[in-house]
C-alpha cells in the first residue's frame, strides 16, 4: 500500500480518536496505527487481520490481533462493544462490503471508513479517453491483479449511507495533494475519502 | 512381526550439549509435595499421598521473581523439556541419550524462550510415568504398583499441583505459562484457576474441551490397551510386557498428530525395503514402518495405565463446565492474563475453527485477545514442528 495514502489517514484517525476509548481496527495490517494509539492515547485496542505476515508484525508490536477473514463477519464481537471501529482502505477489497459495513456499525458506536474514490476525475478521464481501467500512483494495479474488487465512488457510498440510515458525521478528502474537509464537489476532486459514520438512532 | 528398523525421519537441527544454545546437561529433581499427614485432595474426591513431582528448571530466578516461565507438557511428555539428560542411562531412560528434551528447539540460551533471561520450569503431571506419582508408582497401602487403583486425576488437579509446587518455591506469579495440545489445556486452566498469578498465557493447538472426534480417538486407544492379552486389569507390572495394545494406541494417536498432506509428503505410497510382488501382511509401506516404529518406541518408554488415566483427564476436561457452569463466556470472564491462542491450519485434533471459537469467546465478552492460525501441513504435530513460527510468537511475548 502507498505509504502517503495511509499516512494522511492515520494522522486524521489519531486526531479523531479521544483518549482511553476502545478501538477495533478491521484490516489492521502490521498494527502500526494501533501501536501508536495504544502509546499516545492509551486506548483498548483490538486488531483484525487476515495476512499471516501482518499478524506476526502485530504480535511483535504487542498489538492484540485476531487472525480472521472480515468477509466471515464479526460474529465474535458483541453489539456496540467498541467506541470506534476502523475500516481503513479495506472496504473495496472485500467480497461482501455491505455486510462488513453493517457489522462495523453493529459492533462499533462510531465507524471510520476510508477508500479510494473511483469518481475522481483522473480515473474518469483515463477510462473515458483511453477506454481502459485506470492505473495511477494511487491505483497502481492492473484490472486482473488488483485487490480492489468492488469499485465505487464517494457518491455511491453516500447513496448507500442514505438508504441504510447511516449518518456521515464528518468527512475528509485527499484532493490536490492536500487533506481537507469534505465538500460537495469531492466526488470529482477527491482521490481518497475518509468518513466518520454512525448509525442513525 | 518384522525387525525394528526405524524409518528415516526428517533430519531436525539439534543443539548438542556443548552448544552455546543448549541448556546443556540436565538433571531432573523430585520434590515431595504431599505426605500422609497432608495428602493431596483430588478434584473428583479422594486423597492421595505421597505425591512426588519430577521437575526440571533452566535459567536463573530473578531477585524479584518476575521471570518465571512455566511449560506445561502434553500427553506423552515429561519434565525434560530441554537439554540432555545427564542420568538417562542410570534411570533407564535410554531414549533420552539420542535426543534432547522435547521442546529443546525453543528453550535455551538465546532461543525463543531465552534461558539467559527467563527461569523456565517444567513439571511432569500426576498420573504420568516420568517421575511424578502415577499408576506405576508403589501404593503404600499394598506395597505394589497402584495400577487401576490409582485415583482418577484431572487437568484441574495437575494445575493445582503446579501452583502448589510454585508455592513451595515461594514463587507468587508467573510471567508466562505456555503449552501445546493437552499442555495447552493446562494453560487454559491456569488462566481461569489462577487469573491473578499469570501475566501471559499462550495456548498452542488446544481448546477448552476436546471434540467428539477427539473423544473417539482416545476411546480407541484405550480399547487397544485394555484388550491387550496381558493387560490383566491394569495389574501387569510383574507379568509379560504389555506391548501390542499400547503400540496400537500410539499408532492411532500418531495418525491423529499428522495430516493427510504431511503423510503424503513424508511417505506417499512408497514401499518399505521390498518389491511389490512380495505382497503379504507385514510392514510393507513406509507409512506402516513409521507407525510400527513409533508404536514400539512408545512401548519402551511409556506406561499403559498412565495412558488410560491421562487420556481420561483429557476427555473430561471442560473449562466451561469447570468455571462457568457450562457457559464458556462466563468462564472466560475469569481471565485476566494476556491470552494468545495459536492454531495450526491442518490440525484435526484441535481444529483451527474450534481454537478460533475459543478466541471469539474472549472478544464476545469485550476482552482483547491474540489469535493466530499458522499455515502448516504438519497437522497437530505442527505445534512442535513449526518451531520457527512458534518461536517468533513466543519471542514477542518473552522479549
Amino acid at each position: 500500500m502507498n505509504n502517503n495514502k495511509r499516512n494522511w489517514q492515520d494522522e486524521i484517525i489519531e486526531n479523531e480518536i479521544p483518549e482511553g476509548v476502545s478501538v477495533l481496527d478491521l484490516g489492521c495490517g502490521n498494527g502500526d496505527l494501533l501501536e501508536r494509539l495504544i502509546r499516545d492515547k492509551d486506548i483498548k485496542a483490538q486488531g483484525v487481520e487476515l495476512d499471516t505476515e501482518a499478524v506476526f508484525s502485530c504480535v511483535e508490536r504487542d498489538v492484540p490481533v485476531f487472525q480472521t477473514n472480515l468477509d466471515e463477519g464479526l460474529r465474535g464481537f458483541s453489539d456496540q462493544s467498541f467506541d470506534y471501529v476502523i475500516l481503513e482502505e479495506t472496504l473495496q477489497t472485500l467480497h461482501r462490503p455491505i455486510e462488513v459495513l453493517k457489522e462495523m456499525l453493529r459492533v462499533g458506536k462510531c465507524g471510520i471508513v476510508s477508500f479510494p474514490n473511483f469518481g475522481y476525475w483522473r480515473v474518469r478521464f483515463n477510462l473515458f479517453s483511453k477506454g481502459r481501467m485506470p492505473v495511477t500512483d494511487w491505483l497502481p494495479y492492473q484490472w486482473h491483479n488488483s485487490p480492489n474488487i468492488h469499485l465505487f465512488t464517494l457518491q455511491d457510498f453516500k447513496n448507500w449511507a442514505n438508504e441504510a440510515g447511516v449518518h456521515i458525521i464528518k468527512g475528509y478528502a485527499f484532493a490536490g495533494q492536500k487533506v481537507k474537509s469534505l465538500s460537495p464537489k469531492d466526488n470529482l476532486f477527491a482521490e481518497e475519502a475518509l468518513l466518520v459514520v454512525q448509525k442513525q438512532k | 512381526m518384522t525387525t525394528l528398523t526405524p524409518t528415516p525421519r526428517i533430519k531436525k537441527h539439534v543443539d548438542p550439549p556443548d552448544s552455546p544454545h543448549s541448556v546443556g546437561w540436565t538433571e531432573s529433581k523430585t520434590i515431595c509435595l504431599f505426605t500422609d499427614h497432608n495428602p493431596f485432595e483430588l478434584e473428583l474426591g479422594g486423597k492421595i499421598s505421597p505425591v512426588h513431582v519430577e521437575y526440571e528448571t533452566y535459567g536463573k530466578l530473578s531477585l524479584n521473581q518476575d521471570n518465571v516461565v512455566l511449560i506445561t507438557h502434553a500427553l506423552s511428555g515429561d519434565a525434560h523439556a530441554a537439554g540432555w539428560d545427564k542420568n538417562a542411562e542410570d534411570t533407564g531412560r535410554n531414549w533420552r541419550t539420542r535426543k534432547p528434551g522435547w521442546w529443546d528447539a525453543v528453550i535455551g540460551p538465546g532461543k525463543a524462550i531465552d534461558t539467559n533471561k527467563y527461569y523456565v520450569v517444567c513439571m511432569n503431571f500426576l498420573g504420568s510415568c516420568y517421575g511424578t506419582t502415577g499408576p506405576s508408582s508403589i501404593d503404600p497401602k499394598t506395597n505394589k504398583p497402584y495400577g487401576l487403583n490409582f485415583p482418577m486425576v484431572t487437568v484441574g488437579d495437575w494445575v493445582r499441583l503446579q501452583a502448589k509446587f510454585l508455592d513451595a518455591l515461594h514463587i507468587d506469579s508467573v510471567h508466562t505459562v505456555v503449552g501445546g495440545s493437552l499442555g495447552g489445556q493446562q494453560v487454559i486452566e491456569w488462566a481461569m484457576a489462577y487469573p491473578d498469578r499469570v501475566e501471559n498465557c499462550i495456548v498452542l493447538a488446544a481448546t477448552p474441551r476436546l471434540s467428539a472426534q477427539g473423544l473417539a480417538f482416545n476411546a480407541v486407544g484405550r480399547n487397544c490397551i485394555m484388550n491387550d492379552p496381558h493387560f490383566n486389569n491394569g495389574d501387569y507390572y510383574d507379568g509379560p510386557p504389555l506391548s501390542a495394545g499400547l503400540a496400537a494406541a500410539r499408532m492411532l494417536a500418531h495418525i491423529t498428530y499428522l495430516s493427510d498432506d504431511s503423510m503424503h509428503k513424508k511417505f506417499g505410497r512408497r514401499l518399505h525395503e521390498r518389491e511389490e510382488k512380495e505382497r503379504g501382511f507385514g510392514i510393507e509401506f513406509e507409512v506402516e514402518s513409521y507407525l510400527d516404529y513409533q508404536g514400539r518406541a512408545f512401548v519402551a518408554r511409556f506406561d499403559a495405565n498412565s495412558y488410560l488415566y491421562i487420556t481420561r483427564a483429557m476427555d473430561y476436561y471442560d473449562a466451561a463446565a469447570r468455571w462457568g457452569n457450562g457457559d464458556l463466556l462466563k468462564a472466560c470472564q475469569r481471565i485476566q492474563s494476556n491470552l494468545m491462542i495459536v492454531s495450526f491450519e491442518s490440525d484435526w485434533l484441535y481444529p483451527p475453527n474450534e481454537c478460533k471459537d475459543f478466541a471469539f469467546a474472549l472478544t464476545k465478552i469485550g476482552k482483547t485477545v491474540t489469535y493466530v492460525n499458522i499455515p502448516s501441513k504438519f497437522g497437530h504435530d505442527a505445534f512442535l514442528v513449526e518451531t520457527e513460527q512458534v518461536g517468533k510468537l513466543l519471542k514477542s511475548v518473552l522479549k
